[in-house]
């Protein structure tokens, strides 16, 4: 309809223009007026373009390009960083190499720069910070000593190759360590990727682990709110809207209260606990909290609105004559919901299904209060990252795996689905 | 002066809002400190009395010790915080890194009336605390008296909490496994300490009840989930003087810091952040922050001042000191991050 209004507008524009001006051929007029509609078009939507471009592209470059940031060594050895690059590593570096480190580790004595490049340093080798610190302090060398020797005599280890080399492995302005270390790899000491020891290898884990209970939190959404979904969607309005009204009402609760709320029921002198035992059914309490039980019961109960609204209005518009029809031919119950009623409802199980996927994968507040360290997930290391380390790199490069996992599953689903369109069908 | 009626009221507009900018920018002092009691005692101490002399106005907020944030605001040279209360090894980082200002100490008092160990480039003690263990007395038949009993679970059967983090755990962990106080940090610095560290600590990781803000373990104890904690003296005492009897402290080899006040590079209200700090290391003024929660002034002539049944609970009380051991700042400050990964990898499996 639209379209054939653009059109008649288009050809009446297009037959008064002809009247003025005979001289410019009908196509090209046409052509114009058309590129004249796009624009006015386009320059609606510019204003949310740019909003999105401000408020979701941008940051999403800057936080990916954050994860392979290096700028500490080359920020404040420019000089030395320049010479590395062009060394050999297999003798040690030549005099003008270590004239320019202790000439910029002079300049850099006792400001924030030096401080950024030790932190860095040490992250690689712990106890490196105090080696760039004490050096540090002792330049610039004193009047007849060489550079070399001075640097030498502040601390021995820059006399050995295996020093220097350390240093110019980390003087490019970029690196993979952080998204290595994401990902339980680093580098070892010729430069080779490498296993992280296992001692110290965690995000793999992690990685499994946020899938895992995802997995388990979605099933379990779905299991809940399939049923109730469908009960709302085959009773009248007015039911319906009571039982709307009560799975809407905890979704308007703030999750914080929500989670404190679980905690007082589900701890061992909690009210659930104190029930069972009073009915005699357990004789001590059940360990219903600070362990993943209490993170799957808590994260279901906050995720299930965002399963059950999706499947409730995908459910809303099936018409009953379908099932109808199907059983009426012949078809049994059970059989004619699963081959005519469920086929219909599957865009619903699908949206809702990766909502609360997607959801569960960044979820950070309810496994911290509610769960044990077994039980955090990939955004609590971003967290610790963020807030207590400091080390946006890090925390750069685990919301860049995340992000990533986020879009393969968004891909994996749109293929399965076949049409990338969740919100159109989900209306 | 003539100017046309539109210029005059644009500039008396602009005027305006100048006067009305500079004149709240010193009417204020944004004081960020740990909250719980801790802030309590800091409200009796130094805030209140603080506004009733000076009549400027204190804003005052909470963190739990996070630098990012006032890494953010220093970067982004947007600073709201004027002073801040910042534990040691984060000042030091902090220090290097340019996030706090380096102090003037002629504006906050003479030097030598301080413990020397709480001046600092850019930090000025506020107070020493100390991480003791405690237990609940009504759950346990005998007291516990050192770390190797809260690691004996046969004699002390029930849960243990623990702060969820490397710091102090882990020399905890090793002065339950024998070593003595003065080689906890010679040992944690080599592969082998840390290593011990962490096996000791899996006797008891079943048994753990980590706990994260310092309001925690008194409630731990007295709801009986834990039986025995790790806890800040303060805080015990705070629950001990509302009535929660049971709870009781042991010293030995308790671990000691100090928290500082720190001012943030392009703090908004410097001048009046100076008189804040200068007024809370008074030694009167410190006097009655240490008989409202039992940590130690740092003002040599402020813990002469404090009554001696008090003076008893603080960890700079000379039996309390004994055997107690120095938190290393520049330790953690240098194997802080790689700890810290090596505890999340242990504890999250």
């Amino acid at each position: 309809m639209e379209k054939d209004n653009v059109m008649s507008s288009l050809t009446a524009t297009i037959l008064t223009e002809m009247h003025t001006e005979n001289s410019a051929s009908l196509k090209d007029q046409l052509r114009r007026a058309e590129r004249m509609k796009k624009l006015r078009y386009g320059a609606l939507i510019l204003p949310l373009a740019l909003f999105l471009l401000l408020t979701f592209v941008w940051p999403i470059a800057a936080l990916l390009k954050r994860s392979v940031d290096n700028p500490e060594i080359v920020g404040a050895f420019p000089v030395t960083s320049s010479l590395l690059h062009n060394w050999n590593g297999k003798a040690l570096p030549d005099e003008a190499t270590f004239v320019a480190f202790a000439d910029e580790l002079g300049k850099t004595k006792g400001t924030p720069p030096l401080a950024a490049a030790a932190k860095r340093l040490n992250m690689e080798q712990p106890g490196f910070r105090s080696v760039m610190m004490h050096s540090a302090r002792a330049m610039p060398p004193e009047t007849g000593t060489s550079p070399k020797d001075a640097l030498i005599a502040a601390d021995s280890r820059w006399g050995e190759i295996a020093t220097w080399q350390f240093l110019a492995r980390n003087a490019s302005p970029y690196t993979a360590r952080y998204l290595l270390a994401s990902v339980d790899r680093k580098y070892d000491e010729q430069g080779n990727i490498v296993a992280a020891d296992e001692d110290e290898a965690i995000y793999v884990d992690v990685l499994v682990r946020t899938f895992e209970m995802s997995f388990v939190v979605t099933v379990c959404c779905l299991l809940l709110g399939f049923p109730l979904a469908y009960m709302m969607a085959s009773q009248p309005p007015k039911i319906a809207n009571v039982i709307m009204i009560f799975v809407l009402l905890p979704f308007w609760t703030s999750i914080l209260v929500r989670v404190a709320a679980w905690i007082v029921l589900l701890q061992s002198q909690g009210l659930v606990n104190q029930a069972l035992m009073a009915m005699g059914i357990i004789h001590e309490p059940l360990q219903l909290v600070f362990n993943r039980v209490g993170v799957y019961i808590a994260m279901v109960h906050i995720l299930l609105p965002f399963m059950i609204l999706p499947l409730y209005s995908v459910m809303k518009g099936i018409s009953p004559t379908y099932v109808r029809a199907a059983q009426s031919l012949g078809c049994p119950p059970l059989r004619s919901f699963w081959k005519v009623y469920f086929p219909q409802a599957l865009p619903g199980v699908g949206a809702g299904g990766l909502l609360v996927f997607i959801l569960c994968m960044g979820y950070y507040i309810t496994p911290a209060l509610l769960g044990s360290p077994k039980e955090q997930m990939a955004s609590y290391f971003v967290a610790f990252y963020t807030n207590q380390t400091i080390n946006w790199g890090m925390a750069a490069a685990l919301s860049a795996i995340l992000f990533v996992a986020t879009l393969v599953l968004y891909m994996v689903y749109s293929k399965l689905v076949g049409s990338p369109d969740v919100a159109s069908k989900a209306r | 002066m003539f100017l046309p009626p539109a210029k005059l009221s644009l500039f008396s507009v602009a005027c305006a809002a100048f006067c009305l900018m500079s004149g709240t920018a010193s009417a204020d002092v944004t004081v960020i400190s740990f909250g719980g009691s801790n802030q309590k005692a800091q409200v009796k101490a130094y805030y209140e009395p603080f506004m009733k002399t000076t009549g400027s106005k204190l804003v005052t907020g909470e963190y739990n010790g996070e630098q990012a944030k006032i890494k953010a605001m220093v970067e982004a040279k947007n600073v709201s915080w004027d002073v801040v209360e910042v534990e040691s090894p984060e000042l030091a980082r902090g220090c290097e890194e340019g996030l706090y200002e380096k102090l003037d100490m002629g504006k906050i008092g003479a030097k030598k009336d301080f413990v020397p160990a709480a001046v600092s480039e850019c930090g000025i003690g506020l107070f020493v605390w100390s991480t003791v263990l405690a237990y609940n007395g009504e759950a346990l038949k005998t007291a516990p008296t050192s770390w190797a009993d809260f690691w004996d679970l046969k004699k002390f059967p029930g849960k243990r909490g623990l702060r969820k983090g490397a710091k102090f755990t882990l020399e905890f962990a090793l002065l339950a496994d024998g070593v003595t106080p003065e080689d906890v940090y010679k040992v944690l610095g080599t592969k082998a300490g840390v290593e011990r560290a962490f096996k000791k600590l899996d006797q008891i990781k079943p048994s753990i009840q980590w706990w994260e803000a310092g309001a925690q373990p008194p409630q731990l104890l007295a709801a009986g989930d834990v039986v025995m904690t790790t806890a800040y003296n303060g805080r015990i005492a705070t629950a001990q003087k509302e009535g929660k009897k049971q709870l009781k402290i042991v010293w030995t080899n308790n671990i000691y810091d100090f928290d500082s006040w720190a001012i943030p590079v392009g703090a908004p209200n410097k001048t009046d952040a100076y008189k804040f700090i200068a007024f809370a290391s008074k030694p009167e003024n410190q006097k009655v922050f240490a008989s409202e929660i039992p940590y130690g002034p740092t003002n040599l002539k402020g813990t002469a001042l404090v009554d001696k049944a008090i003076a008893a609970e603080l960890p700079t009380a000379p039996q309390n000191m004994k055997g107690a051991l120095a938190s290393n700042t520049p330790f953690w400050v240098e194997h802080g991050e790689d700890l810290e990964q090596r505890f999340n990898a242990w504890a999250a499996k």
